[in-house]
């Protein structure tokens, strides 16, 4: 009924390739962003902040940051643990090193060094594709968890070799350590997330996201038609690795406060942010949002419906979470290889012919 | 002889036996691989999934007793029962065929041509309901698992080593048998693989699909009998496994392992697999033993992956692997 491009018309090549091209749509993104901005901060609490909003908007740039290798460059990666870990190791050293210095620059210099460090366990695959890449970027994950365990300097000799983010603060805010209030931090992250989902798209769609599908669809087509796939490939691990570092940092910052680098960045989080890209949509920055949304919100409505109404013992629970998060990635696989993002695709052409389909 | 040196023999000898055991997982992988083009994550986790089967069936636990009680309120825990080692193997087989035919009917049957990354995605969302399976079935606490192999040293070896030494080699006799059953295990399967007809079928569609339907081999029951003979390999590696260092979850992160193991020897050779194993078990204990000191130790949480990384940069397809061509 309102859902349709009929009367929105484009005067101009802007206009027409612009990111949302059905007015509803773009209603909608905006509506969003004033719920997302001016809204939510206003009602937020410790626990919707905790249990559900930190987690998902942290994790959704994680996924943005995973898809943008695996999704739209086509390189599988089991690093992205590794990754986070040197994003939240990254922000530890230059917290303490710099207390004066403003947090959103610490934040991205975090994920700058993450995609250097990206870059670096990229390089093989100019060699290596497909799965024998995939196993070899463990090598990063299991790598850079022992070098942050083993090495003191990375945690500042601190006797119990976990670190723990001191309390900093953006224009007199607190946005870290124990006594930062739920909105500042999740306002903190918001703004970290919608820039990234705005750069992501854009890339995305610009020449170098281009060069990243061309990489996917087929290596060696591509190179003969003129992708350099060395910068092609390069740039996927340096973007990938960037947003994955700077959600590794406010996942370590923001969110945890204290981290014991296996624990919080083991093998598990790598699958975990790797289902997330799954099930939301390869080659979709949506799909991350759906994604994330999707993995975050699981657990906890297995929680309220296990554990609080029937009545079950958590660890039974816990179980079941891993029964449920494997049987899905198989249904998704199996029915919808391309994800959340495609129902939502499909559920939008719907909705252009309701309520007259032919 | 310097002591440093008998040291390093004795490290030599034990990361011979560690490999032996990576050997067997990666066995099952390579089977997999080879006639179904799979990437099966999942095989460390049906090594696990097998061994807490195996234990389970052993001491006549109730399967899902845990769900079962707190949904009916009942305290059910075991049948009272114990059922002695080799039935429990052989129920154990019984439920890894089953297993296998599940695999294929519900999830692999559907991906049929799908990219390799699709199917092994898959079967790493496999290795999670398996997990989560198998802790249901059985809960998650760690078990011990004894179906009377010898365990503990070695005396003839510590005996002799020390009259040529003076220093008496720890070799566990359960490493000397688990050796043994992997020699036995491959032998096994590569007289399976040539002088039967069904060896032959498996062998005919790891070479080409289409050519083996078209003569008249029925793909599923190949892939099923694929699945299952991995599901054998997995549960003879979850024996040895579960017998050195109990049947827990860390497991199947062991056999993890068995990736790096593969990329080295190759990802088609059931020869690379075994001396991909020795090769990645003697390495990390040798190097633990020369450079872990010096640089903090537990190195073995990523020679391996590091190893094969760089080894791959030289030689994508690995040692015995087929060559890689790639055309547009």
């Amino acid at each position: 009924m309102f859902y349709r491009e009929a009367g929105d018309f484009k005067v101009s090549y802007q206009q027409d390739s612009q990111t949302f091209p059905i007015k509803f749509d773009r209603y909608r993104y905006y509506f969003v962003l004033v719920v997302a901005f001016l809204v939510i901060p206003f009602f937020i609490n410790d626990y919707m902040a905790n249990a559900l909003l930190l987690p998902f908007l942290i994790y959704a740039i994680a996924s943005i940051g995973l898809n943008i290798l695996t999704g739209y460059a086509g390189q599988v990666s089991l690093g992205t643990g590794g990754f986070m870990a040197v994003g939240a190791y990254a922000i530890y050293k230059l917290m303490t090193a710099f207390p004066d210095v403003n947090m959103f620059i610490l934040v991205i210099v975090a994920g700058l060094i993450t995609a250097v460090v990206g870059v670096l366990f990229g390089l093989p695959s100019l060699r290596i594709k497909g799965f024998y890449l995939a196993v070899a970027t463990l090598a990063a994950q299991f790598f850079l968890v022992w070098l942050f365990n083993r090495v003191p300097w990375f945690y500042n000799y601190s006797a119990s070799g976990q670190i723990s983010a001191p309390e900093r603060e953006v224009f007199g805010i607190i946005v870290t350590g124990p006594n930062a209030s739920a909105w500042a931090t999740y306002m903190f992250s918001l703004i970290f997330l919608t820039a990234s989902a705005i750069i992501a798209r854009n890339l995305t769609r610009g020449a170098v996201g281009r060069s990243w599908m061309a990489i996917r669809d087929m290596d060696i087509a591509a190179e003969i038609i003129g992708v350099n796939p060395l910068k092609a490939k390069l740039t996927a691990f340096a973007v990938s690795s960037f947003f994955v570092g700077i959600s590794g940092a406010l996942f370590f910052a923001l969110y945890l406060g204290a981290v014991e680098v296996g624990e919080a960045f083991g093998i598990q989080k790598s699958f975990l942010v790797l289902f997330m890209v799954i099930i939301g949509g390869l080659g979709s920055i949506f799909g991350s949002f759906a994604g994330a949304a999707f993995l975050v919100v699981l657990p906890v409505a297995l929680k309220l419906v296990g554990v609080d109404l029937l009545g079950w013992p958590t660890d039974i629970v816990s179980h079941l979470q891993l029964v449920i998060v494997g049987a899905l990635i198989i249904l998704f696989l199996v029915l919808e290889p391309h994800g959340l993002a495609q129902l939502w695709r499909v559920a939008k052409e719907k909705l252009r012919l309701w309520p007259f389909p032919y | 002889m310097s002591d440093q040196l008998i040291f390093s023999i004795e490290v030599f000898l034990n990361g011979l036996m560690a490999g032996v055991l990576y050997s067997l997982v990666a066995l099952g992988f390579v089977l997999i691989y080879k006639a179904s083009g799979i990437f099966n994550y999942a095989q460390g986790v049906m090594a696990l999934f097998a061994a807490m089967t195996l234990v389970g069936i052993m001491e006549g636990q109730v399967p899902f007793a845990g769900l079962i009680n707190a949904t009916f309120g009942t305290e059910v825990r075991n049948f009272g029962w114990t059922v002695p080692a080799f039935a429990g193997i052989a129920l154990t087989v019984g439920v890894m065929i089953v297993l296998a035919w599940g695999v294929h009917q519900f999830v692999m049957r559907h991906l049929v041509g799908q990219d390799p990354i699709i199917l092994f995605m898959a079967t790493i969302g496999l290795a999670y309901f398996l997990e989560g399976v198998a802790d249901l079935m059985w809960g998650s606490e760690i078990k011990t698992l004894d179906i009377g192999l010898p365990m503990g040293l070695n005396e003839t070896i510590d005996r002799v080593t020390y009259e040529m030494f003076g220093y008496g080699f720890f070799i566990d006799n359960l490493d000397i048998v688990a050796s043994v059953i992997a020699a036995l295990l491959v032998i096994a399967l590569v007289l399976f693989a040539q002088y039967t007809k069904q060896g032959r079928a498996m062998r005919a569609v790891a070479d080409d699909h289409q050519a083996a339907l078209s003569v008249g081999i029925d793909l599923d029951f190949i892939w099923v009998m694929v699945w299952s003979v991995a599901g054998f390999v997995a549960l003879v590696a979850g024996v040895m496994w579960g017998a050195k260092s109990g049947v827990q979850f860390s497991l199947s992160l062991i056999a993890l392992k068995a990736l790096p193991v593969l990329m080295l020897g190759g990802f088609t050779s059931i020869p690379g697999a075994i001396v991909g194993g020795l090769i990645i078990g003697v390495g990390e204990k040798l190097f633990e033993f020369w450079v872990g000191p010096l640089v903090g130790g537990a190195t073995e949480n990523w020679f391996a992956y590091v190893l094969a990384l760089i080894f791959l940069v030289f030689r994508p397809q690995g040692l015995f692997g087929d060559k890689i061509i790639e055309r547009v």
